[in-house]
């Protein structure tokens, strides 16, 4: 456990001293408080539309620049240490190879988590003392589904950069594929839904085609940050599937978690039988 | 217990024999220089006993434990060839870092760098360092928590003369203190008073072991006696033409002296028939340095292609 936290606490304090860590929580903040308070403007007015309003939209920009942050934080994460020189020397520590990937996760993992706990839990608390009308128990509620929903998000995607990072030899090819997982599930995949849906004219068992959703955390994601405002709430073009999903909110967390499980394990199966 | 050894070690990647049957041993309190071409397979056999590959047969035990062990790796200090570091830390960071993976003392980190010379410098980032400074933290990076086998690839690249004394002089203290110590160097000349024993590699077999005496044995390679005569060549070529050990031998004239290169067995026999001739005003005995018994056991054409020692 102590190597892991010693390869974590450099991975964080690296974060601090390149600025990562303020930078993203920065974009949050104004992110969120732009959408907050510019997210009716659509509709001819400025100010606070409402909370679910504000969390669709928070969720809708999210599944395009969070996957986007994890894969830019964690893509040379292995390789890096590898065409740097200090891998080697590294594995002649006593750190096994798990214990070297666990602790990168730790430390971007918690990098992400404080970064988006600071700019969106300020944005929250300034909405809730700058807005008059609104209910700060709700707000708090959404804000926190949100923020936990946005880190369980992006630690799926900082997983899904370690798979890379564990099997290529160069940065560049790192970077490529991970703006080609970006591009996959961010813009390819719902319209792939979509084509599915069109060609197969109905002959798809409709019971399985909501399931089809789980295969995007990005979807699931959504899915969460929506659903949960219950039966009101707006759910548009594929994932109006997700209406049919028999799981509810505890399914969707699960399947989150999931997310970052399956490939954690995964990079770790990889990284094991690769060659030093 | 041994520091290492490796029985009838093989390693095979693809379909290529890297090792054949290497055997091999370093006690505590022993230099054992490594010394072979590009591909002989000096890395592999690091690599091994690191922990960081499996032999594809045969047995690598480690301070009496498996290779690769957290508790073996805790006593071992690495310095690889062309040894990187993260830039954007300092000399100390980088150190306190690597302490804490070893689990050896911090407080020691400061007291490691002032020793090998970078007192002045911890505090400033790596990515201003030359490439001697980067070396000589790649050395105190090796013998963080005092370890016990310390394998050190090509240490003195990269450091001036002065240096390079320091280091020897450190690894000298090291082992007499009954550190192991493996010293991968192409640098053969330097390094030659330094070592106990050298171990030549080619082709993923070692090819000789011992001490330098010992490899001049096997290597049966022929001393140089240079012989200034005293009353003249032609009476000195006669002489050594006349003695039994001296016949057939070639002599080379340089510079007023005579070069005779004589076997081991007969140069005792030659050096006595010549004294007793008279005609010796001065001589001096050249054995062959580490380098030509290298040469000759990897063997002239192969160091041409490969590219020289390594």
């Amino acid at each position: 456990m102590n190597s892991i936290w010693t390869i974590a606490r450099k991975e964080l304090s690296d974060s601090l001293r390149n600025r990562w860590l303020i930078a993203i929580a920065l974009v949050f903040a104004v992110l969120a408080l732009g959408i907050a308070w510019f997210g009716a403007a659509a509709s001819g007015q400025v100010g606070y539309a409402s909370t679910p309003a504000t969390i669709a939209s928070l969720a809708s920009l999210g599944i395009f620049l969070i996957p986007l942050i994890a894969l830019l934080l964690a893509y040379d994460a292995i390789v890096g240490e590898e065409e740097g020189g200090t891998l080697l020397l590294l594995m002649t520590y006593p750190l096994s190879r798990g214990q070297l990937l666990f602790g990168k996760f730790l430390g971007h993992g918690l990098t992400l988590a404080f970064a988006t706990l600071l700019g969106f839990g300020v944005a929250g608390i300034a909405i809730a003392l700058l807005v008059d009308e609104v209910a700060v128990g709700a707000l708090a509620a959404a804000m926190f589904r949100f923020i936990v929903s946005t880190i369980l998000l992006g630690w799926g995607f900082i997983a899904l950069a370690y798979m890379i990072s564990v099997r290529v030899s160069e940065k560049p090819v790192a970077a490529g594929m991970a703006l080609g997982i970006w591009f996959f599930f961010v813009l390819v995949f719902d319209l792939m839904l979509l084509g599915i849906l069109v060609a197969s004219e109905g002959k798809l068992s409709p019971e399985l085609l909501p399931w089809l959703l789980m295969l995007n955390p990005t979807d699931i994601y959504r899915l969460l940050n929506i659903v949960a405002f219950g039966e009101g709430a707006q759910l548009s073009g594929v994932l109006s599937l997700g209406a049919d999903l028999p799981i509810g909110a505890n399914g969707l967390w699960f399947a989150l978690v999931l997310w970052f499980v399956i490939p954690l394990a995964g990079a770790w199966a990889l990284f094991r039988n690769r060659r030093i | 217990m041994s520091c290492f050894r490796l029985e009838n070690v093989s390693y095979r990647y693809d379909k290529a024999l890297v090792l054949n049957g290497v055997d091999l041993r370093l006690e505590p309190g022993e230099i054992l220089g490594l010394f072979g071409h590009n591909g002989a397979g000096k890395t592999t056999s690091i690599k091994l006993i690191l922990g960081l590959m499996t032999p594809t047969q045969g047995r690598v035990s480690v301070l009496g434990g498996e290779a690769g062990d957290p508790h073996v790796s805790q006593h071992i200090g690495y310095l690889p060839e062309n040894v990187m570091f993260y830039p954007q830390l300092t000399g100390r960071e980088i150190l306190n870092h690597f302490a804490r993976l070893k689990g050896a003392p911090l407080k020691r980190v400061p007291q490691l760098l002032e020793q090998v010379g970078l007192g002045d410098a911890m505090n400033a980032r790596v990515k201003t360092y030359s490439k001697g400074m980067r070396q000589r933290l790649g050395l105190a990076q090796a013998l963080l928590g005092t370890p016990k086998l310390l394998m050190l690839d090509e240490p003195t690249v990269g450091l001036d003369p002065v240096a390079t004394a320091d280091l020897y002089r450190l690894l000298r203290r090291l082992r007499d203190e009954g550190t192991g110590i493996v010293l991968c160097s192409h640098v053969l000349p330097g390094v030659e008073p330094y070592i106990d024993r050298a171990a030549i590699l080619t082709d993923g077999a070692v090819k000789a072991v011992g001490d330098l005496a010992s490899l001049r044995r096997q290597a049966n390679m022929p001393v140089t006696l240079s012989i200034e005569p005293a009353n003249g060549t032609p009476a000195l070529e006669k002489a050594i033409a006349g003695a039994s050990a001296g016949n057939g031998l070639m002599i080379k004239k340089d510079n007023g002296r005579l070069q005779v290169d004589v076997r081991p067995s007969e140069k005792m026999a030659l050096i006595q028939s010549l004294m007793s001739s008279g005609e010796v005003q001065d001589l001096g005995i050249y054995q062959p340095t580490l380098e030509d018994v290298y040469v000759h056991f990897i063997g002239a054409g192969g160091l041409a292609h490969r590219g020289g020692a390594q």
